[in-house]
């Protein structure tokens, strides 16, 4: 025989009492907890779903707005060609080029100027710099990030429209490179964060591996470090070009207000983000020339919705793979 | 086998139960009793499919994505997956991890908020729940005048028998211990001890432990779980004066392996 | 010991030359935002007085304080994080505790990910559509507030989850082992452990939605009102569409008075980014389990 406890002459003084047990509950009815868990269940299932409800909503009603011009005087081959955006004459036209051109010149130079420097400063504070150097120089790249775009704005139009006019001898300084100028300095800090997490990702048994071998920190960094974090670095591009792309305030305020090809990196531009901010306050809604502000949101909301994804699937692609 | 003792009732009925991830079964076919108030111990090495097991019975498996289970568990003659309110069945059920886990909160919180989950709001009632749990873990003498620090700033012996007070503060009627000396220096693995075969009379225990001698000393019956096989149940002195039917448990006891 | 050799010194030389280069790039595109800041400040601290910063605005902006746009501002802000905070706590706390890991989870961060990257004007123009015209808001600072909060809710979402998953998954089991429902485990252990890493990302957000100047231009800012707000259905003047407007658009504004506006804007939006980064750091050092 085994000790027997014997417990049922007397029965156990329970730690909280003899409720306590009450307590527990019926297992074959829901209390108010369980409901209360259910409700709550669908509270934030809603709010998880809001994201998508949000997105959809975007593209719904820009697309709603912008119905009244792409069935009524929208000309798809014109739209594309011609450079021509004249809405408020006469006989409107309403030729997108331009603001093509001049959306993706800016971008384009902003990109040149700050991809190098934005990598570069990447590998500096991911792969040099130590401690303390490093950990202000993360933050002040974030506070940099931070900067609001009218700010900058506000830069081009008064600092560096000036600093253009003397240093170039042209008559007015706004334009692309004014523009493209600001906007580089706006996407690097983005385009440095993603590039550093980018780096970091790269497992530190790599670099031990080619030290090991008796290479130096640079030999490691570009035969080891940038092709396995080559994805990152490109999603960090991606993203940087996206952010450049849809820029308003900025690319509005510095880089002049002509609509006209370019023909040099003087030359004024609009881009397309910049005509609907420029715009959108005259229009009657409804009317042609306001769902053709629309239309140009569209472009806008797909070409930047193709970066992101294409931006978040590379990005992902290395995570899976680590 | 005739029940030696009738008075004691059956606490949990495992019927065929198998565990299986996808193809991969953890645990095959395993059938046995727990009664009403007993110490049962369950003894066997590493990837047995013993924790597998404890997830089961309070339904924490539900947890664990691409877990399957097949067979029955009878909790006081009712299958565990028939109860409406989940929650309800792991109130009844109090849990002791291997690793300890004080909860971010005061100590006085970590005991006190079972209680108050179900309700205990009254100042008093929840200091007369908290002293007392925390005296039945062999605590209270340590942590009394700091109630109010962090409970997961405490020592890994103190966390463990911290948990140990949270269970109890449920008034389990089955509690669950995996492996809970695994973290804990010996010392207070006997006073757990201590406290355990205290607690025997109240409430039903099933103890997965690694350490034989520790299921010699606490447990009336055993099982032997091996590679997701039940390889046997029995008395747990059985196990050790040589009357075990398989040859693979006299070897697992004499430390052949494991 | 190792003798130096040449090579050894030459990878040397050429290891520090690298350093250098890297170190260089770095500061290309740190120095000339400090050095921008410094003229900002040089150009517009003296505009700054206790009358420029209490006084309404008058003749358009070019006398008088900028009052009702900081109120303004206040008012968007207030309006858009009622809105986006319990909203974003919501979807995180789903994604973070709920959401299976299947394919409408990574649609719904797909969304995430694309609401932080349309761009500023496109979500203006939602605005416009959705609650300008569709909803009848009117510009408003509804309609305006309403625009920020959908274009700054990933801000809330991302640091909220975040916070969230910083507390440890043994916590939520042994809080649901003892009975807990998912609800009970998330308001008493897992939401008080991560609420100050949500206060965070709040005052990013506040930072982020304080500068934000294109969603607001056609869904609620004013150019010029001599009064402040009474109600959300009023428009308002905001700070950052007061820089623009007398940068760009109003004549003889003087120009201190333009780098008055752009230093108060700009020190309003780095400052609450501070704070956040602040907290973070102090966060990070105190440590509960």
């Amino acid at each position: 025989m085994h000790p027997n406890p014997a417990s049922q002459l007397d029965p156990p003084a329970t730690p909280a009492g003899p409720t306590a047990r009450a307590r527990h509950g019926s297992l074959h009815r829901r209390d108010l907890a369980w409901y209360l868990d259910k409700a709550v269940g669908i509270v934030v299932f809603v709010g998880g779903v809001s994201a998508i409800i949000f997105i959809l909503g975007i593209f719904a009603f820009i697309t709603k707005e912008g119905m009244t011009f792409i069935f009524g005087d929208m000309n798809l081959k014109e739209f594309f060609t011609s450079p021509n955006w004249r809405p408020t004459d006469a006989v409107p036209e309403y030729g997108a080029l331009a603001l093509i051109v001049g959306t993706a010149s800016v971008t384009g130079l902003a990109m040149l100027v700050s991809v190098p420097f934005s990598l570069g400063a990447a590998v500096f504070i991911g792969e040099f710099a130590t401690g303390k150097v490093r950990e202000s120089l993360k933050v002040l790249v974030e506070l940099l990030a931070a900067i609001p775009s009218v700010v900058w704005g506000f830069i081009g139009f008064m600092i560096m429209k000036e600093l253009i006019e003397d240093v170039f001898g042209v008559p007015v300084g706004l334009g692309i490179l004014n523009a493209g100028i600001i906007l580089g300095l706006m996407a690097a800090p983005i385009m440095t964060t993603i590039a550093e997490d980018a780096l970091k990702a790269v497992p530190d048994t790599y670099r031990e591996a080619a030290e090991a071998m008796g290479a130096t920190r640079w030999q490691i960094i570009l035969k080891v470090v940038f092709p396995a974090a080559k994805n990152g670095l490109l999603g960090a591009v991606l993203l940087g070009v996206g952010r450049g792309f849809g820029e308003t305030m900025a690319v509005l305020m510095a880089s002049g207000h002509a609509i006209q090809l370019p023909g040099s990196i003087f030359d004024s531009i609009r881009a397309l983000t910049a005509t609907i901010a420029a715009e959108l306050g005259e229009t009657a809604a409804g009317s042609p020339h306001h769902g053709a502000l629309f239309t140009l949101g569209i472009l806008l909301f797909v070409v930047t919705f193709i970066i992101n994804l294409s931006a978040d699937l590379i990005v992902r692609g290395i995570r899976k793979k680590n | 086998m005739v029940n030696p003792t009738p008075d004691q009732a059956i606490k949990l009925e495992v019927d065929n139960l198998t565990i299986s991830y996808g193809t991969n079964a953890i645990l095959r076919d395993v059938s046995f009793q727990v009664r009403e108030r007993e110490i049962f111990g369950i003894i066997g090495p590493a990837n047995s499919g013993k924790t597998s097991f404890l997830r089961t019975l309070n339904r924490m498996n539900e947890f664990v994505p691409g877990m399957r289970v097949d067979g029955q568990i009878l909790f006081d003659g009712q299958d565990v997956r028939n109860f409406t309110n989940v929650f309800a069945l792991r109130r009844r059920v109090g849990v002791v991890f291997p690793l300890p886990v004080g909860l971010p909160m005061t100590v006085y919180d970590n005991v006190a908020l079972a209680p108050r989950l179900t309700g205990v709001k009254k100042k008093a009632d929840l200091d007369v729940i908290v002293e007392r749990c925390l005296t039945r873990a062999a605590l209270w003498d340590e942590v009394k005048d700091r109630l109010h620090a962090l409970g997961s700033l405490l020592s890994g012996g103190q966390q463990q028998r911290l948990t140990i007070a949270r269970a109890l503060s449920q008034d389990p009627e089955l509690l669950l211990l995996d492996e809970f000396s695994i973290a804990v220096d010996p010392v207070t693995t006997m006073r757990i001890e201590d406290v355990l075969k205290e607690l025997r009379s109240e409430m039903t225990i099933v103890m997965v432990t690694n350490l034989v001698q520790q299921a010699r000393r606490l447990a009336e019956r055993t099982a032997f779980f091996l590679n997701g096989e039940l390889v046997e149940v029995g008395e747990t002195e059985e196990f050790f004066t040589g009357t075990v039917q398989d040859p693979r448990t006299r070897e697992y006891v004499e430390g052949k392996f494991g | 010991m190792f003798e130096a050799t040449a090579l050894n010194r030459r990878n040397e030389r050429v290891e520090w030359l690298w350093k250098v280069l890297f170190l260089l790039m770095t500061l290309i595109l740190v120095v000339p935002v400090i050095i921008i800041l410094s003229v900002l400040v040089y150009k517009g601290h003296g505009a700054i007085t206790w009358e420029f910063m209490t006084e309404m605005a008058r003749s358009g902006g070019r006398e008088g304080g900028i009052f009702p746009a900081l109120v303004g501002t206040i008012w968007l802000v207030g309006v858009a994080l009622l809105a986006s905070v319990p909203l974003g706590v919501a979807s995180a706390i789903y994604l973070s505790e709920y959401a299976p890991d299947n394919w409408f989870t990574r649609v719904i961060n797909l969304a995430i990910i694309n609401l932080a990257g349309v761009p500023s004007i496109v979500h203006a123009l939602f605005g416009v559509g959705a609650f300008v015209l569709f909803f009848r808001f009117g510009a408003s600072i509804l309609a305006a507030s309403l625009t920020l909060a959908i274009m700054t809710l990933p801000v809330v979402i991302v640091a909220t989850r975040e916070s969230l998953q910083a507390v440890p998954r043994a916590f939520r089991e042994a809080c649901w082992n003892m009975g807990a429902t998912r609800w009970q485990t998330i308001r008493r252990v897992v939401l008080p452990n991560a609420v100050s890493g949500i206060l965070t990302g709040v005052i990013l957000e506040v930072s982020r939605t304080a500068g934000e100047t294109a969603p607001i231009m056609f869904t609620g800012a004013a150019m010029f009102i001599p009064f402040l707000p009474q109600s959300v259905f009023d428009q308002t003047m905001a700070l950052s569409y007061h820089l623009f407007i007398i940068s760009n658009s109003i004549p003889g504004v003087a120009e201190e008075t333009k780098y008055g506006v752009a230093l108060v804007l700009i020190t309003l939006v780095l400052a609450m980014n501070a704070l956040s980064i602040a907290f973070r750091v102090y966060l990070r050092g105190k440590k509960k389990w």
